[in-house]
């Protein structure tokens, strides 16, 4: 047989591919998705960093070929902050778990929203901590058995587009790793929107969730998001909380326009610093407002 | 497969592709599947969303022990990638032939 090349292969470290996922994970779908959004949009590709944190879909940064950000558990949004401000003219993407961005670098995410960062957040959902083992994090539904809770869930699970929502991102979507073709537009809209952006990616996680609930391989749960899901762009993100086998409302919640945090900082700091500078960033201020 | 092929049977839809050679179709754009029979996992999500049917679980392995997929017809592939956008393992790709008609 001859080498043969996927026609993505130059956007990716083929060289560690067949990656560490499980037959079925979504993440990888989810990565490609994203390589073919950056591909699309034309972006110069070294000007763009995926930061990620630790878990299944932190593994992602290793695979793209792109300039990645290999972070601490729950700190890609503190990094990619850093990261951003000191290059504000970098395309920074945080790709990362529900567990890592959710639980463990919650408070990071609800305050990257708060300040309007010019990030793009993607966060891999698949209801579990997969890599740790299965055990159950601030998304599993309620009654979803896991090793951690093995006589089903109690605890309400979070709402993440309603959270980030409600936080001040600008752009809020929700979409399952099924519906690929929408997933690739809603990155591109994400990537190309100023200020903080994110995207729920909802994914099977055979090993960690599907199993310990019995609902069958990955392929059922596609099925499943292929027959349940609900499409209502502009929905109220508080309605669309997840129920273990119920709809799913997937679509863009939120998208709208807030100033970011360096445009406020920028202003903010212009009428106390010396007049030299604050008289630079004035004029560069009104150059944007006249391009825009 | 088989229970599909039953139901289409007893709903009186046509079973075998339609196409004869060098009729209208047969010169239309198409598309020819390559798999990348290493990097499969053999999740089977290529061969359950594929809207024409194109491809098929076989009984070979890889190296790894997983089952891939086999092409099937590939004449009624239509050059719509979503094989290709749902693989999770980057395995398999279609590329684009032009037909005489466009």
């Amino acid at each position: 047989m001859t080498e043969a090349q996927h026609p993505l292969d130059h956007l990716l470290r083929a060289d560690r591919l067949p990656h560490i996922w499980c037959p079925g994970c979504g993440i990888g779908i989810a990565m490609r998705c994203l390589v073919l959004a950056l591909e699309e949009l034309g972006r110069p590709l070294d000007r763009v960093v995926v930061v990620s944190g630790i878990g299944c879909s932190a593994r992602v940064a290793g695979y793209v070929r792109l300039d990645g950000f290999h972070t601490t558990h729950g700190r890609a949004i503190p990094f990619a902050t850093g990261l951003k401000l000191a290059n504000p003219d970098l395309t920074v993407i945080v790709f990362s778990g529900d567990g890592d961005l959710a639980a463990i670098g919650g408070n990071h995410l609800i305050h990257a929203a708060r300040r309007n960062l010019d990030l793009t957040v993607i966060c891999v959902n698949n209801f579990i901590y997969g890599m740790t083992g299965g055990q159950f994090g601030p998304t599993t539904p309620l009654a979803a058995r896991s090793t951690t809770t093995p006589y089903g869930n109690f605890e309400p699970p979070f709402n993440l587009p309603a959270l980030v929502a409600a936080s001040g991102a600008v752009y809020v979507a929700r979409w399952t790793v099924f519906h690929v073709r929408r997933l690739i537009a809603a990155f591109q809209e994400a990537i190309a929107k100023k200020g903080f952006s994110f995207v729920e990616v909802l994914s099977p996680c055979p090993t960690g969730y599907l199993r310990r609930n019995k609902l069958g391989e990955a392929l059922e749960m596609m099925r499943y998001f292929k027959a349940q899901s609900e499409i209502r762009h502009g929905a109220d993100p508080a309605e669309a909380g997840i129920e273990m086998g119920g709809k799913l409302i997937l679509g863009k919640f939120v998208d709208i326009e807030r100033p970011t945090y360096q445009e406020r900082m920028r202003k903010q700091l212009a009428m106390f610093f010396i007049e030299p500078y604050a008289e630079k960033v004035r004029e560069e201020i009104e150059a944007e407002e006249v391009e825009s | 497969m088989f229970e599909e092929l039953k139901r289409m049977e007893s709903t009186g839809m046509k079973t075998e592709p339609a196409v004869p050679a060098q009729s209208r179709a047969a010169r239309r754009s198409h598309g020819h599947v390559f798999l990348l029979a290493e990097r499969c996992k053999g999740c089977r999500f290529c061969v359950e969303f594929c809207p024409r049917q194109v491809l098929a679980m076989s009984d070979r392995f890889n190296s790894k022990g997983y089952h891939i997929p086999i092409v099937i017809a590939e004449e009624r592939c239509t050059d719509c990638k979503m094989c290709e956008l749902l693989c999770p393992e980057f395995a398999i790709y279609v590329v684009r032939i032009e037909g005489e008609e466009r």
